[in-house]
């Protein structure tokens, strides 16, 4: 077991973990963030997206230990980084444009949106979907996710069906 | 319901509304109930061992190192389970004589397919289990497995040696014997001198529905019930099985579908892992959780699709088609699944889709192999027969020369022609697929479209543009249980609901429909806004748990909004009729003369009235009620379908081909569905952008591909190739409206019919694209490999398999294996 501190969700832990836990396995198992999900057992479906120390990091393919230290945001805790509601914008953007269906997808997707658009405040469709490409969703065929980033970036018209 | 007034118009509407859904605050803030969430105190966890070899006798099983595992609990085997592991059912089996293999959760003594169960091992924690799996000890003495519908149709090799055959079963329709057309052959026959003729046989690549939530179940036996929660799209239908199949009385299950994380077909299903939980809870007398891997999920949850389609079609020399010849060939895996072979059968009455063949003859022979079995994915049989069908019309359409839509307008049923009694049978209620053809084909921009396409021809442009067709029908709404009964389904297809009013004017609608997705919280709560007159946002949804919403038959077929909402519309209405004498005895007023409109009874000519709301209350406090009243406006319904539904849409797809490299892609898409009344805009969008991605995925990239030995080496999302957002490209999605004439809301099915309609039209387009270097074909998925082969070499593309890294034979070297071949 290794000790490890960190801050997650604006709230300072501290626990004895196996070395070979995963960052993702650490915030569900121990801290109960299940608003963070496994999708896959390969890094491929980016559904366990969070952020580390501002950087949007698949929370599978860290390890508890490696994140020592750290400041990790998670879909549970995104909205009071932004000092504006109740949702981030990003998360109102999804609801808006209905970027979600099953929603299990969902909480990676936003990280990953969030930290697309925090490197590129106005992406072109390409741009979006591209910085995308590492997140899977099975129930949207991406077009509204897109539009749902597009419309956080300020740039889409009225959302409509 | 004399009382209850036309639609009111006065306020504003919910139905047609593009609302924000329901569903969507707790799901973007991460406060989610997913089973893998959930953890019970005292919670032990499972891990499956699961057989490497696709066929095996399982000569020893040696437990002891795993069980001596510090925090194991118990390592059980089939033996030790008995008969409380139950076993799992084929609800459908399609002939009386269908060859079905007894389907154990776990394998005892011999295994079928690689992935099957053949123990379990339960730990204190998940990781322990997972290590401890690892240390039980199978000796397997393999068995030849037999792989593949061609080779298993030789029943040469036997997927299961006891059984003395492969075929399971053999499933016929014919027009001339159900009196409902002519004779195909004779048809063929006739054509062959003086008519045309198309042949071609078609491969419908094996499909992983791949839904992103993992299968996850918990069952936790203490109390007086046992409750179950699992990542299903059908918690009714696995109640019953589970109390069918243990002997444990119905009344002492509890089944919860929580959150469920999509489905597309791949959680309609009895599995073992649910058995096998609920056998390990019941043994242990603990709470315990299962959750899969994704390679789990992918090697043992069923899959999709996999057949070959023989198709004849026949016409006279001006294009009218008289008379349509399907063989099919399905496989079914090493078990007969839920519905099983009933997956193809539901295609069989959609081959000839919306034209009017004379004459149709219609055969699949189902079969066994040593591969994971399938089941429903998305469409579920109707897909494939689109495929087979629109295929065949542009085959058609090429043979003569022809724009594809030449034949198809010469052939469809016409608007004034519904409602039309088709060669399979069916009635189609209602449909317009002129005007559904002339929108999409402006939207589209067609006619620029095959300008560019003559131009890049002319000019030789290595890459050529090709445009794909698709005029798709589907039957959905499953189902009318005579129907289901007449072909022998295990159950019915009507659906429940229930509408309680609250003392305080809140509204709870209960539903039998199983939500993973489709947003029924948001769509049901317009239905009964509008209905009762009540807001949107003092109705709550119930759904998804048996004590709950006692009755139901859940999610699947596009048959939510269709059955299961015209149960809430009668449910609703009966409210009304309920409420109404109570009105009348409050405002002291005859019945004759109070009219419910917008949430209110109103005295006729009178200011005098009363929100229905305020009823609820009178009716909670009963203190004054008509003498002898029931105190209860509360109703239930439950709606048997008299008719399947009928969606339909012209589909138009642009590809552009690379005929240097066989490369494709996507340039655009348009598509306008005609699914009747539209309940909520923006959620029927999502529907069908999601459907379209489906389908499309299986066109370009998806296949589920063994190796030689049985094993799946598609068998991660690493060498699964789900679509990204970098590889599809944005929709126009449009409609027409004919409302259906057999639900009250004229609706129409949504779920599957972008994925049915979206397959055939990008083959379509691929293989226009290149039609005049010689192409007459290119199987699924079309990737750059196989269409380059199809140019360079003709025919379809063939197999590719050969020539991708050999995961098990470290001598060969990569791509050495030939990859031309007809594909077979």
């Amino acid at each position: 077991m290794t000790r490890i501190n960190l801050t997650v969700d604006g709230a300072k832990v501290a626990d004895d973990v196996e070395p070979r836990m995963l960052l993702v396995q650490y915030l569900r198992e121990k801290l109960g963030k299940t608003g963070t999900v496994i999708g896959c057992d390969t890094s491929n479906c980016g559904a366990c997206t969070v952020h580390l120390d501002g950087t949007s990091v698949k929370s599978c393919n860290v390890l508890a230990v490696q994140a020592d230290g750290a400041t990790v945001t998670t879909i549970e805790g995104l909205a009071a980084t932004y000092d504006g509601g109740e949702l981030h914008p990003v998360q109102e953007s999804f609801r808006e444009c209905h970027g979600l269906q099953c929603g299990f997808c969902t909480p990676g997707m936003i990280m990953q949106s969030v930290a697309l658009l925090n490197d590129n405040p106005t992406p072109t469709e390409q741009e979006i979907r591209v910085g995308l490409e590492g997140n899977l969703c099975r129930c949207t065929g991406y077009h509204n996710i897109v539009k749902a980033v597009q419309h956080a970036s300020g740039q889409a018209s009225e959302m409509h069906a | 319901m004399t009382a209850v007034a036309n639609p009111p118009e006065e306020m504003a509407k919910e139905i047609g509304r593009d609302r924000r859904r329901k569903e969507d605050q707790r799901l973007i803030t991460g406060r989610t109930r997913w089973t893998d969430n959930l953890s019970i105190p005292g919670t032990l966890h499972l891990a499956m061992v699961r057989s490497p070899v696709a066929h095996a006798t399982i000569t020893s099983i040696d437990t002891t190192e795993a069980a001596a595992s510090t925090n194991v609990v118990a390592v059980l085997t089939s033996e030790d389970l008995g008969e409380s592991q139950g076993v799992c059912i084929n609800a459908w089996p399609i002939t009386p004589d269908q060859v079905t293999p007894a389907h154990l959760p776990i394998a005892n003594g011999r295994v079928a397919f690689a992935g099957e169960i053949v123990a379990v091992v339960v730990a204190r924690t998940a990781a322990e289990a997972r290590d401890a799996a690892e240390l039980v000890d199978v000796d397997y003495e393999q068995l030849p497995a037999v792989l593949g519908i061609k080779e298993a149709l030789k029943d040469e090799v036997l997927a299961h040696p006891d059984l003395g055959t492969n075929k399971s079963a053999l499933w016929v329709f014919d027009s001339e014997a159900a009196g409902t057309g002519g004779n195909a052959d004779d048809a063929i026959a006739k054509a062959r001198t003086d008519g045309i003729v198309i042949e071609r046989e078609f491969r419908q690549q094996r499909l992983i529905p791949a839904f992103m939530e993992p299968r996850s179940v918990v069952v936790d036996p203490t109390g007086e019930q046992i409750t179950v929660w699992s990542a299903t799209q059908i918690p009714h239908i696995l109640r019953f099985a589970l109390a069918a199949t243990t002997g444990v009385p119905e009344s002492k299950i509890r089944v919860i579908a929580p959150d469920v994380g999509g489905g597309f077909g791949g959680k309609l299903q009895q599995t073992p892992e649910e058995m096998i939980a609920f056998a390990v809870a019941r043994r242990l007398s603990r709470p315990v959780k299962y959750t899969e891997t994704r390679s789990e999920s992918l090697v043992s949850a069923h899959h999709g699709r996999d057949q070959w389609q023989k198709l004849t079609l026949s016409a006279e020399k001006d294009g009218t088609v008289t008379g349509l010849k399907v063989e099919l060939e399905a496989d079914l895996g090493a078990y007969v699944a839920i519905v099983g072979g009933g997956v193809p059968v539901l295609g069989a009455f959609m081959f000839n889709a919306i034209y009017k063949f004379p004459a149709y003859h219609f055969s699949c022979q189902t079969v066994l192999t040593n591969t994971t079995w399938t089941d429903a994915y998305r469409g579920a049989g109707r897909p494939e027969a689109t495929f087979g069908i629109e295929r065949m019309m542009d085959e058609l359409a090429a043979e003569m020369g022809v724009d594809p839509f030449v034949v198809r307008e010469k052939n469809w049923i016409k608007h004034e022609e519904f409602p039309f009694t088709t060669v399979a049978g069916l009635e189609y209620d209602s449909g317009n697929y002129e005007i559904a053809t002339a929108k999409a084909k402006e939207i589209f921009g067609y006619d620029e479209l095959r300008a560019e396409q003559k131009r890049r021809r002319d000019s030789g442009d290595p890459v050529q543009l090709g445009l794909g067709v698709s005029t798709f029908t589907e039957m959905c709404g499953l189902a009318p249980s005579r129907v289901l009964g007449s072909l022998d389904y295990g159950a019915g297809g009507w659906e429940h609901a229930s509408v309680r009013m609250l003392a305080t004017g809140k509204v709870e609608v209960i539903t039998g429909a199983s939500a993973h997705g489709q947003g029924h919280e948001t769509a049901f709560s317009q239905i009964v806004a509008d209905r009762l007159g009540i807001p949107f946002d003092d109705i709550e949804v119930l759904h998804g748990d048996t004590q709950i919403a006692s009755k139901g038959l859940d999610t699947y077929g596009s048959r939510s909004l269709v059955v299961g909402g015209e149960a809430l519309v009668r449910a609703a209405d009966k409210v009304i009729e309920k409420a109404l004498p109570f009105a009348a005895h409050l405002l002291e007023a005859s019945v004759d003369d109070v009219k419910f409109h917008e949430g209110r009874f109103q005295v006729v000519g009178t200011d005098a009235g009363m929100a229905l709301t305020e009823v609820a209350t009178a009716t909670f406090t009963a203190h004054n009620l008509p003498d002898g009243a029931e105190p209860s406006i509360d109703a239930d319904a439950t709606f048997d379908p008299v008719n399947f539904n009928y969606p339909h849409g012209t589909h138009l797809c642009a590809m552009e081909v690379d005929t240097e490299t066989g490369a494709v892609k996507m340039r655009k898409y348009t598509c306008v569905d005609d699914i009747g009344n539209i309940i909520n805009p923006l959620i029927v969008s999502g529907q069908v952008h999601g459907g379209l991605v489906q389908g499309i995925a299986q066109a370009l990239w998806e296949e589920a591909v063994y190796d030689d030995q049985g094993t799946l080496v598609s068998g991660s999302f690493v060498d699964y190739l789900l679509p990204t957002a970098a590889d599809t490209i944005s929709f126009d999605v449009d409609h027409t409206t004919t409302p259906a004439t057999t639900n009250s809301l004229g609706t129409k099915g949504v779920g599957e019919a972008g994925t049915i309609a979206s397959t055939p039209a990008v083959v379509n387009a691929v293989v226009d694209a290149i039609r005049h270097l010689g192409v007459k074909d290119v199987q699924m998925p079309c990737t750059p490999e196989r269409v380059w082969n199809a140019i360079n070499h003709g025919g379809a593309g063939g197999a590719t398999e050969a020539a991708a890294m050999p995961h098990f034979e470290p001598d060969a070297e990569p791509g050495t294996s030939s990859t031309e071949g007809a594909g077979a």
